[in-house]
């Protein structure tokens, strides 16, 4: 059999042929590779959180700074971040309160119904949203809304040059860039939180009232005995550290940006992760050196 | 050689990055000197370190070796003590901040001073802002509502506003029509004349090189392979010279030099 082409169906064949090769295959890694590549994983893991720590320190000689002279601090920074990272946030943040409140009261009262111990679902939505969830829930919601937002917002100011310019500039990028966000983060954590624990609360607190018959002026008259007011300074106090920590992490990553859409995506994914890892950490450090607070 | 002060020294700059467990000589023994109220431009291939060499200038990269001064100073130690009011930098896109209006940009650095008050800086932003040609409706544009030419004059203003003796520019044209590019062209040299500015500029576009420079010095090979005039560059061997002047855009290029030696 004898197999016809046209002239342009040649052509095309030829230029084929021209442009084949080989296929480039990479050798899978060595054991004494995969050792180096792990080396180099820690190394970074290690640079991350030195870092990290440098930030930190920036962020305190910046605060120094702010009190010595309030009166040039990026007011009017802080201010845009405070609305963009607090204000704007309220309505998603009360939402998941509320429900998870439903949901969390929902699944006690099953519980508590078979102890004959209704009325505790007050001490337990009370103790768990104020200390625990209401905080815990805030800041990952934040993190995972304004942490990413932070990374991303600093890191196109490095694909775009913008951060090149503020260094030509001779303007400090701690006190331009960090310090906005990490105050604005740290005084807005706290009022979102007790804002996410009422809305959890109010769910909860219908919840409770539908399914187990305690009505909402037993719920007000009886949460005041059953929470502590420590625990309501020790959710204040680590909301504020969780969202110093958020703005920290997100600014870490996104100063590390390279000048590529690649990397921003990639710095933005790790700054989630990564802040939500912290405040999970963070959380559990507060748990164990607060343990005989407000219980 | 040029006798007058050198506004920028570069002696045997060695510029290297380390990515990945390998390390990339970017320069190697690069020297230069840059004599006051000169428009030296930096011609070279893409990848040959032209951006990188303005870095260095900005002290935005440190020298692996080498020394490299600006007005005096180590490049790498112009920190925040005025870096701004000595060097005034004109990014490829603009770097404008999205976030401030065309005349907060324009006063930016002249604000963080924090030493005149607010309507003498908001006077100067305005002077620059004309300087530039542009009109005075663009102040309160934001730079997403600029057109490419407009952005690349108010990050000139921005550039200018401390009225810095030493400009540098990267790639100011590209991105231009050509019709924008000759006018941004002219602003330029008018500029350089009416305000005595030394200017360093990494350019590709041949237009932009031949209408603007006084000396040229290009970088191939990681060091400077030639530097004068471009009528002293152009008679240079090397092969990235005569490929990229004599190669077909060069037809033009040496008609635009005979042009401009009639004019001149």
């Amino acid at each position: 059999m004898q197999l016809q082409v046209n002239p342009a169906q040649q052509a095309m064949l030829q230029r084929v042929a021209r442009f084949s090769g080989a296929e480039l295959r990479l050798a899978p890694m060595s054991i004494g590779q995969r050792f180096l590549k792990l080396g180099e994983q820690l190394w970074l893991l290690w640079d991350h959180l030195l870092g990290l720590l440098a930030l930190t320190g920036q962020l305190l000689l910046d605060l120094l700074t702010l009190v010595r002279s309030p009166r040039c601090g990026p007011w009017r920074d802080m201010s845009g971040h405070l609305y963009r990272i607090g204000a704007t946030a309220l309505p998603v943040t009360a939402l998941v309160g509320f429900m998870i409140g439903i949901v969390l009261a929902y699944l006690m009262s099953r519980q508590l119904r078979q102890f004959g111990a209704d009325t505790f679902i007050v001490n337990i939505l009370g103790i768990g949203l104020i200390r625990e969830l209401g905080p815990m829930l805030a800041a990952i919601l934040i993190a995972g809304r304004s942490g990413s937002a932070i990374t991303a917002q600093i890191g196109v100011m490095r694909v775009t040059e913008e951060l090149d310019a503020m260094r030509v500039m001779g303007i400090a990028q701690g006190y331009r860039l960090v310090l906005p966000r990490a105050l604005a983060c740290a005084v807005a954590m706290p009022l979102i939180s007790v804002w996410t624990t009422l809305a959890a609360l109010l769910g909860g607190m219908l919840a409770a009232d539908a399914v187990l018959g305690v009505t909402p002026a037993y719920f007000f008259a009886t949460l005041p005995r059953a929470v502590e007011i420590g625990n309501l300074w020790l959710a204040l106090g680590k909301s504020m550290v969780f969202g110093v920590l958020i703005a920290l992490v997100g600014c870490h990553y996104g100063l590390r940006v390279k000048p590529n859409t690649e990397s921003l995506g990639q710095g933005t994914t790790a700054s989630v992760v990564t802040s939500i890892t912290v405040v999970l950490l963070v959380d559990a450090l507060f748990a164990v050196v607060f343990k005989n607070v407000g219980i | 050689m040029n006798t007058r002060r050198a506004v920028v020294e570069i002696d045997k700059l060695w510029s290297v990055f380390h990515s990945r467990g390998v390390d990339t000589v970017v320069h190697q023994d690069l020297s230069l000197r840059i004599a006051a109220g000169e428009l030296l431009s930096v011609v070279g291939g893409s990848g040959s370190g032209k951006t990188v060499l303005l870095r260095q200038l900005l002290g935005l990269e440190t020298p692996a070796r080498g020394r490299v001064t600006v007005l005096g100073a180590d490049a790498s130690r112009m920190g925040r003590a005025g870096a701004a009011s000595r060097v005034g930098m004109l990014f490829q896109h603009g770097a404008l901040f999205s976030a401030f209006s065309v005349l907060d940009n324009i006063a930016f650095p002249l604000r963080e001073l924090k030493t005149l008050p607010a309507d003498l800086v908001r006077d100067a932003a305005m002077v620059k802002l004309r300087m530039v040609g542009l009109e005075a409706s663009a102040a309160h544009k934001m730079p997403a509502d600029l057109s490419g030419g407009m952005v690349k004059r108010a990050a000139l203003a921005r550039a200018l506003i401390m009225d810095p003796p030493l400009l540098l520019l990267d790639e100011p044209t590209a991105g231009l029509d050509p019709g924008s590019a000759d006018a941004f062209c002219a602003l330029l040299k008018s500029l350089h004349q009416e305000l005595n500015l030394t200017v360093v500029m990494v350019t590709h576009d041949l237009d932009t090189l031949l209408a603007l420079s006084t000396r040229i010095a290009v970088v191939a090979d990681k060091h400077i392979v030639a530097e004068g005039t471009a009528a002293q560059v152009m008679a240079q061997p090397h092969p990235f010279i005569q490929a990229y002047f004599w190669g077909e855009r060069g037809q033009r290029a040496r008609a635009l030099l005979h042009d401009s030696s009639k004019a001149g």
